[in-house]
């Protein structure tokens, strides 16, 4: 090849063409998706709903901690994996479940467990914030660290702060007996807490 | 190095042939600061990324370990790792190379002595800012974009002015002729800010669905391999086999359906990322089709490149820049047929999500590129600061610790991913028995680690002892070994042995 034109213009076109292809016809052909709404629902029913208040800043708690490097939020279908066998869902999730996702957060990897809807399976707070206190506690061998740093610690039995966890008890030492989340804990419990994607969606049927 | 073996061919006519090697060796000194700068800069972001690494590595198996704050917890390590490696070192890396043969190519002396070098500085501000912001909390979570958005304005300035010196390299070219390691540089220097702004774009604006950043992500994840950095390690393989072993590429048209059918399919081929997951399910089979279209220029690649060497393979014995190549050039025909596999559904189904992806990443950025540019470097360095290695057997340090490392991480990876994979597709198992199983597997990657963490110390020492000036005196090239004779080795001594007992005998 002696044309550096032809080079030129060759590679922008095969690039330019992958993107049209695999990603504005997609955004495109989905453009005019919006929450379903079954009829004679009222709107505050429509489904899926932005994140707002505490789950939408702990949504940001979430990516900066970069949750996402051992957990996905996604649900394969039936027969493709063992998603639902293991109880991450009771349904495939489906575009329509991403509407108002501002971050990819689908993940490519289960070091940990999905999470697309483990507000619905573990809807406990306290569970939730013992757990990412130190994992070990509520599930031992796991290899998911510790985030010590979302919580205040203390032990002065006699003024135990509002809201504050107790530690099982052989968990407790003399430094510490419980615990308090801080802004930031508070915040991604919410966030954990709002993630369900079981809305019976036709199209997920 | 075995330049020795190209260049030493007499002339037909000497005069113009003294001629050649001066204008090659000005073209050379034109390239000195801006490819130093390039490669100092990647050299130190790999041993940043290597160190990176062995943290998050040992995390995984020891999840106590650094756990106190929340700049080091595994999910900021990781990202840290990925960027620093993927735009300080291997980028950094490619762009050093990719001047350095732009110019020789065209035979034209780099342009822009001030302007290119100011580049490296500021890419590495981008690098040190991003990866900083990362740790301390400011990273999009986005995979292989994590850098804040503001990065793209550091890189974008660089890639201006990358972009405008291998143009005019081009157009001012003195052989009319273009290369095929031309096409991949012109693919790659082009494709990459593309790629960079649209991925940005897709993957953080607002109003995008959430599925389509899923996509607009994997697009460019994979096309960063793809495109960027998969044409830069062609290209210098493409330039180094014949040069060292002074053959030509075995065929032109070989050559052009590589690079035109590469151009084509892999951009197409991201999506196998999402198999299974909520998107379009004719965008997956889009990219499973890309990633099958792939063994084409694959094949091509493989047989151009085994056909070359064919016959020339003890050169691998003596030239540092041959051996890290070829092993580089062989680890791409694997990888890719390996990816290829990995995008049908049934492979997909058990590997997705699992320990098995990492390791093939690996086998892509490093066993494949990173292998090929540590080659490049043991023949660009030596050229640009007209001075020699100091120590082959530090070399064969690198090169083995390197090597062996990148084997036992793909291998005890691969295997517990692939184990992985089908326990976590039987509910029956306890998701923590799944964990259990991977840990020693785990442990055995922090190993292989830090092989090769020591490899690049070694390398890193090297490099820096060239830039001191501080080369062994010698006349020629660096050798792994003297061309006759495996004399530094056992096998050397053992020959010696028995040459000196048949001489006792016949006395």
């Amino acid at each position: 090849m002696n044309k550096s034109l032809l080079i030129f213009v060759g590679v922008l076109f095969t690039v330019v063409f992958s993107l049209s292809g695999l990603v504005l016809v997609p955004d495109w052909q989905f453009s005019g998706i919006g929450p379903f709404l079954a009829e004679g629902a009222d709107p505050s029913e429509a489904y899926p709903q932005p994140l707002s208040g505490g789950a939408e800043q702990g949504h940001a708690v979430y990516v900066d901690l970069g949750c996402v490097y051992c957990h996905s939020q996604q649900v394969r279908p039936e027969g493709f994996g063992a998603d639902i066998n293991r109880g991450w869902g009771n349904r495939r999730t489906v575009m329509r479940d991403y509407l108002f996702e501002t971050v990819n957060l689908m993940g490519t990897m289960r070091t940990g467990p999905d999470l697309a809807n483990i507000g619905a399976r573990q809807p406990s707070r306290d569970w939730h914030n013992l757990h990412l206190y130190n994992p070990a506690i509520t599930s031992p061998g796991s290899t998911m660290p510790p985030h010590p740093f979302l919580f205040e610690e203390g032990a002065d039995m006699q003024h135990v702060p509002h809201g504050a966890i107790m530690l099982p008890a052989e968990w407790q030492t003399s430094e510490v007996k419980y615990i308090v989340p801080n802004a930031r804990g508070k915040a991604v419990v919410d966030y954990l807490i709002s993630l369900n994607r079981q809305f019976p969606l036709p199209e997920a049927q | 190095m075995a330049t020795a073996v190209v260049e030493a061919v007499p002339a037909v006519n000497g005069q113009s042939d003294v001629a050649e090697a001066i204008s090659r060796a000005q073209i050379d000194r034109s390239c000195r600061e801006t490819v130093s700068i390039y490669y100092a800069s990647a050299i130190f972001w790999l041993l940043v990324g290597s160190l990176l690494a062995l943290v998050a590595s040992i995390k995984m198996h020891t999840p106590g370990f650094l756990a106190g704050w929340d700049w080091l917890t595994f999910g900021r390590v990781r990202p840290a790792h990925l960027n620093t490696v993927i735009y300080g070192w291997a980028s950094m890396a490619g762009v050093g190379t990719l001047l350095w043969l732009q110019a020789r190519l065209a035979k034209v002396r780099l342009p822009l002595p001030i302007l290119l070098p100011a580049t490296g500085l500021v890419w590495n501000a981008g690098v040190a800012y991003g990866t900083l912001a990362i740790l301390w909390g400011d990273g999009t979570s986005t995979e292989w974009l994590e850098f804040p958005v503001s990065v793209l304005g550091f890189f974008g300035f660089c890639l201006v002015i990358v972009i405008y010196a291998s143009l005019v390299m081009m157009m001012k070219r003195r052989v009319h002729h273009t290369y095929v390691s031309q096409w991949y540089l012109y693919g790659a220097v082009l494709w990459f800010p593309f790629l960079y702004i649209s991925g940005l774009f897709l993957t953080l604006a607002p109003n995008v669905n959430g599925s389509v950043r899923a996509i607009a992500n994997w697009w460019f994840a994979h096309n960063v391999l793809g495109l960027w950095l998969t044409p830069i390690g062609l290209a210098s393989a493409y330039y180094f086999i014949p040069k060292v072993t002074g053959r030509p590429v075995h065929s032109y048209h070989l050559s052009l359906l590589g690079f035109w059918t590469l151009a084509l399919f892999y951009n197409w081929a991201g999506t196998h990322h999402l198999v299974g997951g909520p998107i379009p399910a004719w965008v997956v089979t889009v990219g499973i089709v890309g990633s099958m279209m792939m063994f084409i220029p694959v094949l091509t690649v493989a047989i151009n490149h085994h056909m070359t060497m064919w016959g020339q393979f003890h050169h691998l014995r003596t030239s540092p820049t041959l051996r890290f190549v070829v092993f580089g050039a062989m680890s791409y025909t694997i990888v890719s047929i390996q990816g290829s596999l990995t995008a049908l559904r049934s492979i997909n189904e058990v590997t997705h999500f699992t320990h098995y992806t990492i390791a093939h990443s690996h086998l892509g950025v490093y066993a494949f590129y990173s292998m090929i540019l540590f080659g490049s470097m043991y023949y660009i360095l030596p050229r640009i600061l007209r001075t020699e290695w100091s120590s082959a057997p530090l070399i064969k340090v690198h090169f083995w610790t390197t090597a062996i490392g990148i084997v036992m991480y793909f291998i005890g990876l691969s295997w517990a991913g692939i184990e992985q994979g089908y326990m976590m597709n039987n509910a029956d198992i306890p998701f923590l028995d799944v964990v259990a199983y991977t840990i020693p597997w785990l442990a055995s990657r922090s190993v292989a680690g830090t092989l090769m963490t020591i490899g690049h110390v070694v390398f890193a020492v090297l490099v820096w002892r060239m830039f001191r000036g501080a080369a062994a005196d010698q006349e020629g090239p660096t050798l792994l070994n003297t061309p006759e004779g495996l004399s530094s080795t056992v096998t050397g001594w053992l020959r010696r042995r028995s040459a000196a007992k048949s001489q006792g005998g016949a006395a």
